[in-house]
C-alpha cells in the first residue's frame, strides 16, 4: 500500500510541476492544487499506514494499544488542507483579476515587471 | 505558565479583529493600528528585558507538556527579531498615516498589517516546526493581499509570481516536515534536536535539510531562487515595500538559522560549504543586478538579495563570531534598508517618479532628505563608524578566523560594488542638476501640512538614527548579539528550557 501511495505522490508532484511550467495561468492554479495535495498525501504516508487500528482507548483500558494508528498526521493534514483551500481561493481571484488586467492568460504576457 | 511569550501574537491579532469590526471607521482603524503597534513594541521590549535577565522563556500552550503540545519559546535571538519587528511595525504604520491612499484603507490595509505582524511574530516565537509552517502561511496570506491591494497591472503581475513561488516553497516545507515526522515521530524543535543528535540517519536527514534549504531559500530570496523578489517588491505602496524588505525575507533567514543550528549543523560540513557557496553567489548576483538598475526601488530590491548573502555567510561559517556578526548584520540591514525605502517614497512624493534619470538636484532643495538617504546608504555600504561597517568587519574577521578566504574576498568585493551603486543613487538623485524636462521640484515645493511632514520624515529619521546609534554604541549591541549567538551555538539551554530536562 505504501509503495502504491509513493507512486501516487510522485505522480501528483510531477503532474503539478509540469502544469506549473505550462504558459497558462489556469494550469498554474491546477498545478498548485495537485502539488499541495501531493504534499498532504506524503504527510499522511510518512507517518506510517496502520489499517483497522483506530486510536481509540477500548472500554475498561486506561491507555492506547501500542499498535494503534497515529492520529497526529491527520490533524496536520486537516490544517494543511484548510490553509491550502484559503490560498487557492485567493489565487483564483488574483488570477481572475490578472487575466482581466492583462487581457490574456498567457504567462509570457505578465513579464513587464521583470527586469 | 508565563503568558509573556504569547502576547506578541495575541496583541496584533486582537487589534486586527477589532479593526475589522470597525470596517467603516477608517480614522479609528488608523489610530487602532498605531496604538496596536506601539503596544506590540512595548511588549517586545519587555519580553527582551525578561529574556536578557532570566534566559529562555517558554510557554506551553494549554499546559500540555513539551513534545505533545504547542510550545512558544523566546530565546535571545527570537527576542532581538521581535524587537526589530515591533520597531518596523511602529515606523511603517506612522509612515502609512500620510502615504496610504483612502482606497487602500477602505480595503482593510491596517487590519492586514496587523495580521502580517502577528504571523511574523508567531514565526519568531514558535517552538514547533508545523506551527512554524502555519505562521508562515498567516504571514504569507496577509502579504499576498497587501501586495495585490490596489489591483494595478504591475502589482497583479508581481503578485502572481510572488504567490506562486511562495506556495511552491510552502509545499517543499510541508514535504520536509512530513519526512522529518516520519524519521523522528515528533515536531517539537527541541525534541527534534534531541532525537536527531542521538540517532542520526545521515542520508534521510540530509534530504530533509536540503528540502528545508530550498523552502527557506525561496522565502529568503537566495541565489538562484530570488527572482520573484525584484519582480514584485517595487510594485506596492512604498510603506508596504519597506515592511516586506524589513521582515519577510528575514523571516526566511531566521527560520533557516533556527532550524539549521538546532537540527542539522552538528552533522554537516557539506551543508556549511553549500551555505557558503550560496551566500557568495547571492551577494554577487544581487549586487550586480542592483548596479544594472536605473529605478530607485528596483535597485534597492536587488540590494535586499545581496545583503541576504551576508546573513547566510554568517550561518555558513558557523563560528561564534560569525553568528554574532550575522545577528548584528540582521539588525543593521533591517533598519538601514527600510530607511532607504522610506526615503525613496518621500522622493516619489516630491517628484512623482522613481526613475533615476528623471531625478536630480534634491540635495540643494532638500538637504535634510539627502542626509536621511546618506546615513543608511553609507551604513549599507559599510563606511565607518556606521552600523554596516561593524557588521561587515565582524563577519569578515570571522571569515578570516575560519580560513575561508574566498568568501571573505567576495564579501569585500561586493561591499565596494554596494558603495558604487549607492553613490549612483546619490549622484543621480541628489547631486546632479535637475534634468531639463518638466518643472524642477524647487519651483513646485508641495505645501505639505505639518502632520504629513511629521508622519513622513519622523519614521525615516528614527530608522536612520537607529542605524547611527548601532554604529556608535556598537559595544553593547555586540554584547547582545554575542549572547544570542552563544545560545544558537549551544542549543542545550534551549532544549532544556523547553523539555524541562537535560538532553
Amino acid at each position: 500500500m505504501a509503495t502504491l501511495l509513493a507512486f501516487v505522490i510522485g505522480g501528483l508532484y510531477a503532474a503539478g510541476l509540469y502544469l506549473m511550467m505550462r504558459r497558462n495561468l489556469v494550469k498554474l492554479i491546477l498545478g498548485l492544487v495537485l502539488l499541495s495535495n501531493g504534499a498532504n498525501l506524503l504527510l499522511f504516508t510518512m507517518a506510517g499506514l496502520t489499517p483497522a487500528q483506530p486510536p481509540l482507548i477500548p472500554p475498561g483500558a486506561s491507555r492506547l494499544s501500542t499498535s494503534a494508528a497515529d492520529p497526529l498526521p491527520q490533524a496536520l493534514i486537516l490544517t494543511a488542507i484548510v490553509i491550502g483551500f484559503g490560498i487557492i481561493a485567493f489565487l483564483l481571484v488574483l488570477v481572475h483579476r490578472t487575466v482581466h488586467a492583462v487581457g490574456t492568460d498567457d504567462l509570457d504576457a505578465v513579464r513587464t515587471t521583470d527586469t | 505558565m508565563t503568558i509573556l511569550p504569547v502576547l506578541p501574537v495575541v496583541i496584533p491579532l486582537t487589534v486586527a479583529a477589532v479593526s475589522l469590526l470597525a470596517w467603516r471607521w477608517r480614522a479609528l482603524q488608523r489610530w487602532l493600528g498605531l496604538a496596536g503597534t506601539m503596544a506590540l513594541f512595548g511588549t517586545v521590549l519587555w519580553l527582551f528585558a525578561v529574556v536578557w535577565r532570566d534566559g529562555v522563556q517558554v510557554t506551553q500552550l494549554g499546559n500540555w507538556p513539551a513534545p505533545f503540545g504547542i510550545t512558544f519559546v523566546a530565546d535571545l535571538f527570537s527576542a532581538i527579531m521581535l524587537l526589530l519587528a515591533g520597531l518596523m511595525g511602529v515606523v511603517v504604520v506612522l509612515y502609512s498615516l500620510a502615504s496610504i491612499s483612502p482606497a487602500h484603507e477602505a480595503f482593510g490595509y491596517y487590519p492586514l498589517l496587523q495580521i502580517l505582524l502577528a504571523g511574523v511574530c508567531g514565526a519568531f516565537l514558535t517552538g514547533d516546526i508545523f506551527n512554524l509552517y502555519v505562521w508562515f502561511e498567516v504571514m504569507l496570506i496577509a502579504s499576498f493581499v497587501l501586495l495585490a491591494l490596489g489591483g494595478e497591472r504591475p502589482q497583479l503581475e508581481g503578485a502572481v509570481k510572488y504567490v506562486t513561488l511562495n506556495l511552491i516553497s510552502s509545499t517543499f516545507f510541508l514535504t520536509a516536515v512530513g519526512i522529518l515526522y516520519g524519521i523522528t515521530g515528533t515536531l517539537n524543535l527541541a525534541d527534534l534536536s534531541r532525537v536527531l543528535s542521538s540517532e542520526p540517519q545521515p542520508d534521510l536527514t540530509l534530504t530533509v535539510a536540503m528540502l528545508f534549504l530550498v523552502a527557506f531559500g525561496i522565502k529568503a530570496a537566495v541565489f538562484p531562487l530570488f527572482f520573484w523578489l525584484p519582480a514584485a517588491y517595487h510594485t506596492p505602496p512604498v510603506a508596504v515595500t519597506a515592511l516586506f524588505s524589513g521582515l519577510l525575507t528575514k523571516v526566511g533567514v531566521y527560520a533557516s538559522m533556527r532550524v539549521f543550528t538546532l537540527l542539522f549543523m552538528p552533522q554537516g560540513n557539506s551543508i556549511r560549504l553549500l551555505l557558503l557557496l550560496i551566500a557568495g553567489l547571492t551577494m554577487v548576483t544581487g549586487v550586480l543586478g542592483a548596479v544594472a538598475q536605473n529605478e530607485f526601488r528596483r535597485l534597492l530590491s536587488f540590494h535586499i538579495v545581496s545583503q541576504i548573502g551576508y546573513l547566510l555567510m554568517g550561518l555558513g561559517l558557523f563560528t561564534p563570531p560569525a553568528l554574532t556578526g550575522a545577528i548584528f548584520f540582521m539588525a543593521h540591514v533591517i533598519v538601514a534598508k527600510a530607511a532607504l525605502f522610506l526615503v525613496s517614497g518621500i522622493t516619489y512624493r516630491l517628484t512623482g517618479t522613481y526613475e533615476l534619470k528623471k531625478l536630480g538636484g534634491l540635495s540643494h532643495t532638500y538637504p535634510g532628505l539627502a542626509l536621511l538617504f546618506l546615513l543608511p546608504a553609507f551604513s549599507l555600504a559599510g563606511i565607518p563608524p556606521l552600523s554596516g561597517f561593524w557588521a561587515k568587519l565582524i563577519l569578515i574577521r570571522a571569515g578570516l578566523g575560519a580560513e575561508h578566504y574566498v568568501i571573505v574576498a567576495t564579501a569585500l568585493a561586493v561591499s565596494i560594488l554596494t558603495l558604487f551603486s549607492m553613490t549612483k543613487i546619490w549622484t543621480e538623485v541628489f547631486w546632479k542638476e535637475y534634468p531639463e524636462q518638466g518643472p524642477s521640484p524647487a519651483s513646485s515645493v508641495p505645501l505639505w501640512s505639518v502632520p504629513v511632514r511629521l508622519a513622513l520624515f519622523f519614521p525615516t529619521a528614527v530608522l536612520a538614527a537607529c542605524s547611527v546609534m548601532m554604529g556608535l554604541a556598537v559595544e553593547p549591541c555586540l554584547a547582545v548579539a554575542q549572547r544570542a549567538a552563544e545560545q544558537l551555538l549551544h542549543p542545550a539551554a534551549y532544549v532544556q528550557a523547553v523539555l524541562g530536562r537535560l538532553p
